[in-house]
């Protein structure tokens, strides 16, 4: 008996010894977090001179190779290709090395845990603005304002719109980038088949929408009138409920200095919108395996520009704005960006060049070949007067780029996934399975939200 | 072979054994599992006892230790009552049925049977298969205008089997226990193979018939094999992930097929809790083993 103790106290030691090796020698490990922890101020603070931002001004000059990551779409790892070949071909001194983000979950996770394992690359073209607090919680980001001309080149590039990537402690931690306007999708032979109109459907107010959602799946042989994924995870809001939402309250954000804006009529009326299509068994409560609008089983959906070129030729398509609840002018209709920025992240050692490529990256001519090669809209002030032979050559992509001067972000606030989580589980439990009364669950979520938005 | 030891060879010889060669051989998988397995674990009790966030390397953040509050936390949240709640109906279904259906399964298989080969690749596909992949076929199988619907026609539930909150979960447990099973029919097989072909044939001179003879000797001959399945199928139910995720749309509707491991996932990984996560793993790891033990003592005694 006394050996096995001796054998297992050996074991335990040796495990003991592992664990101190392994946690002391990285400073993100525990116990260094237990030593700055000592004395640190409250949880939920953020972290206190993230290493880069506070490092930046003298690393901001530095030069030489660096590392990017694009996102692993075909028609992006095009455009990344190019950009890159055309940087490397005139600085044979800081040359760029251009990858594919590793796959993962999600792209998020994947950065998260880059982040944590000091690994990311100098700048990533696919960083989600609902992710950025988190990151810079954890030390990973740079604040470009730490740049001389850094604030300037994104105000002058991106005019007002950019003031909602600023987080709140008014530092720029993402560039924003390229835009996504969500719309309404439609199947014009299913509208048809209907024997509704294909031009200007009635789909601008919520009793037309409803209307036309109930003749779509009674006469236009589809299971759905349109269904955004009814999954519960956090970023799901973003195309179904925060669109609405958007367009009924005036280009309203979710949260706003603080305060939670979705209990107000216009929030609950949107609410009670999806409710009525889910109760009439227009929108289905379960998920679609493959692309419903695609496979023709829903007749409408709600997407980004993206969308013409994955369903230009499969289907007869037209796009309406989202809808509100008395039908505004389509002129005054704000919507969810879908935005996507890119991020200097603060392992990068070679700061001056991250910096100047990300620069020739989003100049007028990289941007115009972005939005040549991906239908994506590049986050300048007025796109389609930027760029009007694109226009010109492809007007099906007009109403999205007059849509995308009306775009609204999520909140750049602490704790945002949690936020966004907290909604949709109670937007789950009111208006997709009917269990609460939406305005009960809302107030429910509205309170925690304001909590997790302070930063506690 | 005894090779006579005295003074410091027999105090090594007491410390570690007859043939120490043997630490030698064993020693890869004890660094393996001490690598991989025992340091990240402790790890995670460190962590559960901070408000813990993973950060850059370098990073001055503030992880204040904060003792017992997120185990407090977590045993306070109602959705982590809930996913435990979840669990426990998916082991009360899963665990019976894959002992019962694998082990007649291997009983099965292990008779004279045409194509037995065949069958016993056929039940074990599903377990090396992707998860992924497999639950696109069942949720063509159980989704609303699906195929069991289809054959149900007005007999079908409503709601439909995954998005109702009673149903979820039974059907979580079925996929489960239907993907796992080629794999416990291997360990029933070898199981079987060790009983002794003369008690089954003296029963048969006693006059006992099939039921008769799988209840009195296949049954106990196979009893360490089921406490080992038991174990098993129970912490592969704790750690029930990619089923809710995939198939009921992250632990829907409303939370009914919430698993504890999915929640660590979405407050781990996705909101960046990580001291709240691994309390969660703790309390996980700490009821699997409760309920492991019990397991075991309730098969194996005598």
């Amino acid at each position: 008996m006394s050996r096995t103790w001796l054998r297992l106290s050996s074991i335990a030691a040796v495990l003991a010894l592992l664990l101190a090796a392994c946690v002391g020698d990285n400073g993100g490990g525990p116990a260094a977090s237990g030593a700055a922890a000592s004395g640190a101020p409250a949880s939920g603070a953020a972290a206190s001179g993230a290493p880069a931002s506070g490092a930046a001004p003298s690393a901001a000059g530095a030069k030489g190779a660096i590392k990017i990551w694009y996102s692993n779409n075909a028609e992006e790892v095009t455009w990344g290709k190019a950009v890159v070949a055309a940087w490397n071909k005139d600085h044979p001194d800081e040359q760029v090395t251009g990858e594919e983000i590793p796959a993962g979950k999600t792209s998020e996770e994947v950065i998260g845990a880059s982040i944590t394992a000091g690994n990311t690359p100098c700048l990533i073209f696919n960083t989600s603005p609902a992710a950025v607090p988190q990151f810079e919680k954890q030390g990973g980001l740079v604040a470009l304002d730490s740049f001389p001309d850094g604030a300037s080149y994104i105000k002058d590039r991106s005019g007002a719109l950019a003031d909602q990537y600023k987080f709140t402690d008014g530092k720029y931690y993402q560039m924003p980038w390229k835009t996504n306007p969500v719309m309404i999708f439609y199947n014009k032979t299913i509208f048809a088949k209907a024997g509704l109109p294909t031009d200007n459907p009635p789909l601008k107010t919520y009793d037309e929408f409803l209307a036309t959602a109930k003749t779509l799946v009674a006469k236009g042989g589809v299971q759905a009138a349109i269904w955004p994924s009814p999954s519960a995870d956090f970023y799901q809001p973003w195309f179904d409920f925060y669109p609405l939402f958007i367009a009924q309250s005036g280009g309203k954000q979710l949260v706003e200095g603080g305060a939670p804006q979705f209990t107000s009529p216009d929030g609950l009326a949107v609410a009670a919108f999806w409710k009525s299509l889910y109760d009439g068994n227009l929108v289905p409560k379960e998920a679609y395996t493959g692309d419903s609008f695609a496979d023709q089983k829903a007749a409408m959906a709600i997407v980004g520009p993206w969308a013409i070129a994955a369903y230009g030729t499969k289907v007869k398509w037209g796009a309406v704005p989202v809808p509100t609840k008395d039908g505004k002018d389509p002129k005054d209709i704000h919507t969810f960006s879908d935005e996507k920025s890119i991020g200097m992240y603060s392992s990068c050692k070679n700061l001056g060049t991250a910096w100047d490529f990300l620069k020739f990256s989003t100049s007028k001519d990289n941007d115009g070949q972005l939005l040549t090669l991906t239908g994506q809209m590049p986050m300048r002030t007025d796109v389609a007067a930027t760029y009007p032979d694109y226009f010109k050559a492809h007007p099906e992509y007009t109403a999205f780029a007059d849509q995308a001067s009306r775009t609204v972000e999520v909140p750049s606030v602490p704790n945002s996934v949690e936020m966004w989580q907290t909604f949709r589980t109670a937007y789950s439990e009111s208006v997709i399975f009917g269990k609460t009364p939406i305005d009960q669950a809302f107030k429910t979520a509205a309170d925690k939200i304001k909590t997790l938005v302070s930063g506690n | 072979m005894a090779v006579v030891a005295a003074g410091h060879g027999g105090r090594m010889r007491r410390l570690f054994g007859r043939d120490p060669i043997g630490y030698a051989f064993v020693a890869p998988y004890v660094l393996f599992l001490a690598g991989l397995f025992a340091y990240p674990l402790l790890v995670a009790l460190y962590i559960s006892f901070f408000d813990y966030f993973f950060a850059a390397p370098g990073a001055h953040v503030a992880r204040p230790f904060v003792g017992l509050d997120n185990y407090a936390a977590v045993l306070s949240d109602p959705v982590f009552q809930r996913s435990i709640l979840n669990v426990a109906e998916f082991i009360l279904i899963n665990v019976p049925l894959t002992v019962l259906l694998s082990l007649v399964l291997a009983s099965a298989l292990n008779a004279k049977l045409p194509f037995r080969t065949f069958f016993r690749v056929a039940y074990y596909i599903p377990y090396v298969t992707a998860s992924v992949a497999v639950i696109g076929v069942w949720l063509w199988l159980f989704s609303g205008g699906g195929l069991l619907n289809g054959v149900l026609g007005p007999l079908a539930p409503s709601p439909s089997w995954l998005v109702n909150d009673v149903l979820a979960m039974p059907v979580i447990a079925l996929v489960v226990t239907w993907k796992q099973l080629g794999f416990y029919v291997i360990l029933y097989l070898a199981a079987l193979q060790n009983i002794p072909r003369e008690l089954y044939e003296a029963s048969e001179v006693d006059g006992a018939g099939v039921v008769r003879r799988f209840t009195a000797i296949t049954v106990p001959g196979v009893r360490p094999v089921t406490t080992l399945v038991v174990i098993l199928a129970t912490i592969v139910g704790a750690n029930l992930f990619t089923e809710p995720y995939l198939l009921t749309g992250g632990g829907g509707p409303n939370g009914a097929s919430m698993s504890p491991v999915l929640l660590m996932y979405q407050q781990g990984i996705e909101q960046g809790h990580a001291g709240y996560a691994a309390a969660i793993g703790t309390v996980l790891a700490i009821v699997v083993m409760a309920i492991s033990a019990f397991n075991r003592f309730v098969l194996e005694r005598e």
